[in-house]
């Protein structure tokens, strides 16, 4: 039946299994006749131990994706699977024991931390609430999570109002990680932070994924951070999948037209590299109405009829590298 | 109209700002805050000046005293909480007159403000009146300053905001805020800011809340206005990036003091302060991959900038500096000059 089965960024040399499996993914906000389309037939893998990028701007719907990948959002349509379930139809009761294998770290640590709890109580809340490391051993956990999250053991007994923004991320990252995920949402975790923080941070994350052998899914709207982490990219533009590649291919030899247009947008800090720029027309259309076809038409420098039309399918036009669009010979610049 | 004229007379920014012709000049400025915890000082003493058609980037981390140097300069410090403690900041009207803006009254900072400096924001919204349609609040600002009647101010505000580049200015002109998307309305509140065609543009991070692409449209139209109207910007922003692309000088801003100034090529290209050299170096921008193509770890700065009030007694940056020695801990360095127009407030610069 799957309309879902028909836009998956299959590579004919796939082999790994994946540890998440998301088809078809569609998620629309209001009832009615029209709709917000925040999230349309989006299909990607995640591998075990991968660091998945999603990049796009505001609107293209990469937290409303790691939301519903979680189950934190119903999706309107479509699977996610996980360990042989579909997430997307699992009923609360079922999903429950899951919740401690899928965690979230949240972009705003000011708001994601319970300001009248200690840090003690909002790491252990998550060992509570999972039945894990009861009685003595849950300070002992509470003291090795703060460790490896680069804190000292006597912050347990402080609030969270006593912290850094840069403090506050390490323990949301130690709250997420307390109970031993599997998988892991990390949604803007460095927006809010000074970049002096913010490498900081990175830092932590690339070395937990070293020992621990996560796998993440990063939401960014960071070209460079995302670039810096991850293993493979997925470019959004208004709720849709523009490209999938590896983070190497995909920063050298963008495919597609937005892709490339992202990256040159980008303000690089070296005065050498500064061109003489032509920015991307116009802007994001709204998600209620969105254009026919491509919805990257409107703002496309390549577009051409057809574009309006059909909309375009991922097709893999190198190893593992897919792009949603009509046009074979663009872009046109080699980089 | 007047920004044609004017594109033929003004020329291209000079390279340095000498004080004698400098458009705004700032010395010594320092500027303190009453708390219920007692009296912080965010800012400790700035120096800096923007010559006519130049753009000089003030960057640094938060609670570095960027936003507060913009707030004293335009005289919207929180008052009574927020004062100048000491310091000036000379500012050269259009018809020649020198202004300390530190001291002026607020009849005569009224008087400026728009006519001769003017200030953009990082979020819009908060800055233009919800319940006034956008071309009222442009007409406002140049009758008030230009005297002009009600007709020819819509008119000249339908001509600001075709200069920004607003599509269907005409039916934008009745069109309220919030019926606005956030680069519109940044577009709305460039073109309220230079209505009256001010000397100095104070850009407090404009393009922050942006997304990248409209980041970039933002950018090169600032750099366009900039080129046919001939002033001087005060570019504030956290973001290295935004800097290569847009000012031709640079001054750092560590816990409330300049530790390094000079051409942005000179900066970025050989930081001779160990916080710019260690901004640069914690860049993802600036990362690699290891062989086996795992990202090789940042070289992050470790620490953190201490709070207002709890600085140590010399180099603010010390406890975090991979460069420091004993003597740097007993007192704040001063400018070093380490190039014709290169500084930097560091004892140990020539080991960099």
């Amino acid at each position: 039946m799957n309309a879902v089965a028909e836009n998956i960024p299959m590579s004919r040399e796939e082999t790994a299994e994946a540890l998440i499996r998301v088809r078809g993914l569609h998620k629309h906000f209001g009832t009615g006749e029209r709709p917000v389309r925040a999230v349309e037939d989006v299909s990607f893998d995640i591998r075990p131990g991968e660091v998945l990028g999603l990049v796009g701007e505001s609107g293209s719907g990469k937290s409303t994706i790691g939301r519903c990948v979680l189950r934190l959002l119903d999706p309107t349509r479509g699977e996610v699977h996980y360990g042989g379930q579909d997430l997307a139809r699992l009923p609360p009761r079922a999903l429950r024991p899951l919740r401690r294998e899928l965690q979230i770290v949240f972009q705003d640590p000011y708001a994601s931390l319970n300001p009248r709890l200690r840090i003690r109580d909002i790491i252990g809340e998550a060992l509570d609430t999972h039945g894990l490391h009861r009685g003595e051993a849950r300070a002992a956990r509470i003291a090795e999570l703060l460790s490896l999250v680069g804190l000292p053991v006597d912050y347990a007994d402080r609030y969270p109002h006593e912290f850094s923004g840069g403090q506050r991320q390490r323990i949301g990252i130690a709250r997420a990680l307390a109970v031993e995920p599997r998988f892991i949402v990390a949604d803007e975790p460095v927006a809010a932070l000074d970049v002096s923080i913010q490498a900081q941070v990175l830092n932590l994350l690339q070395e937990l994924r070293e020992r621990l052998g996560l796998t993440m899914l990063f939401i960014s709207h960071d070209l460079d951070v995302v670039e810096y982490l991850c293993d493979r990219v997925v470019v959004l533009y208004l709720g849709r999948v523009m490209e999938i590649a590896p983070a190497e291919a995909l920063y050298r030899n963008p495919r597609h037209p937005y892709t490339e247009a992202l990256l040159a947008a980008s303000p690089r800090p070296d005065p050498d590299q500064v061109k003489a720029r032509k920015p991307l027309q116009g802007e994001v259309p709204s998600p209620v109405n969105p254009p026919s076809g491509c919805v990257f038409r409107t703002r496309c420098p390549y577009v051409q009829d057809a574009c309006a039309s059909t909309v375009p399918r991922l097709k893999e036009v190198a190893p593992g590298h897919f792009k949603a669009c009509l046009r074979d010979d663009v872009p046109l610049a080699a980089p | 109209m007047t920004v044609s004229t004017l594109q033929k007379t003004v020329a291209r920014p000079a390279p340095q700002a000498e004080a004698a012709t400098a458009l705004l000049d700032v010395r010594g400025l320092r500027t303190e805050f009453r708390t219920d915890g007692g009296v912080v000082t965010p800012l400790l003493g700035v120096d800096f000046s923007v010559a006519p058609g130049e753009t000089l980037a003030l960057v640094g981390e938060s609670g570095s005293g960027k936003s507060v140097t913009s707030l004293s300069i335009m005289g919207l410090l929180a008052r009574p909480a927020g004062r100048i403690a000491a310091g000036s900041a000379l500012f050269r009207t259009r018809d020649g007159a020198s202004v300390d803006l530190a001291r002026a009254d607020d009849a005569t900072l009224r008087r400026l403000r728009g006519r001769e400096l003017a200030m953009i924001f990082q979020e819009p919204m908060t800055s233009l009146n919800p319940v006034l349609p956008v071309g009222e609040q442009i007409a406002d600002a140049v009758r008030l300053h230009l005297g002009l009647d009600r007709q020819a101010a819509l008119a000249h505000a339908l001509r600001m905001l075709e200069l920004v580049e607003i599509p269907a200015a005409r039916q934008r002109l009745r069109e309220y805020p919030h019926q606005m998307s956030g680069g519109m309305r940044q577009r709305v509140m460039i073109a309220l800011a230079l209505s009256c065609e001010p000397r100095l543009l104070i850009a407090d991070e404009p393009t922050t809340a942006l997304d990248v692409t409209i980041q970039a449209q933002i950018l090169v139209l600032m750099r366009k206005l900039q080129h046919e109207l001939g002033m001087g910007i005060l570019f504030i922003t956290h973001n290295l990036g935004v800097v290569a692309e847009t000012a031709q000088r640079v001054a750092v801003m560590y816990a409330g003091r300049i530790v390094e100034t000079g051409t942005v090529r000179e900066v970025f290209k050989a930081p001779k302060h160990p916080y710019t050299r260690g901004l640069m170096e914690c860049l993802p921008a600036n990362a690699h991959r290891d062989e086996r193509g795992q990202p090789v770890r940042l070289k992050a700065i470790p620490g953190q900038v201490a709070a207002p009030g709890r600085q140590p007694p010399g180099c603010a940056f010390a406890p975090r500096c991979a460069f420091a020695e004993p003597r740097c801990e007993s007192a704040v360095p001063a400018l070093a000059a380490v190039a014709p127009d290169h500084q930097s407030r560091c004892l140990r610069w020539s080991a960099l």
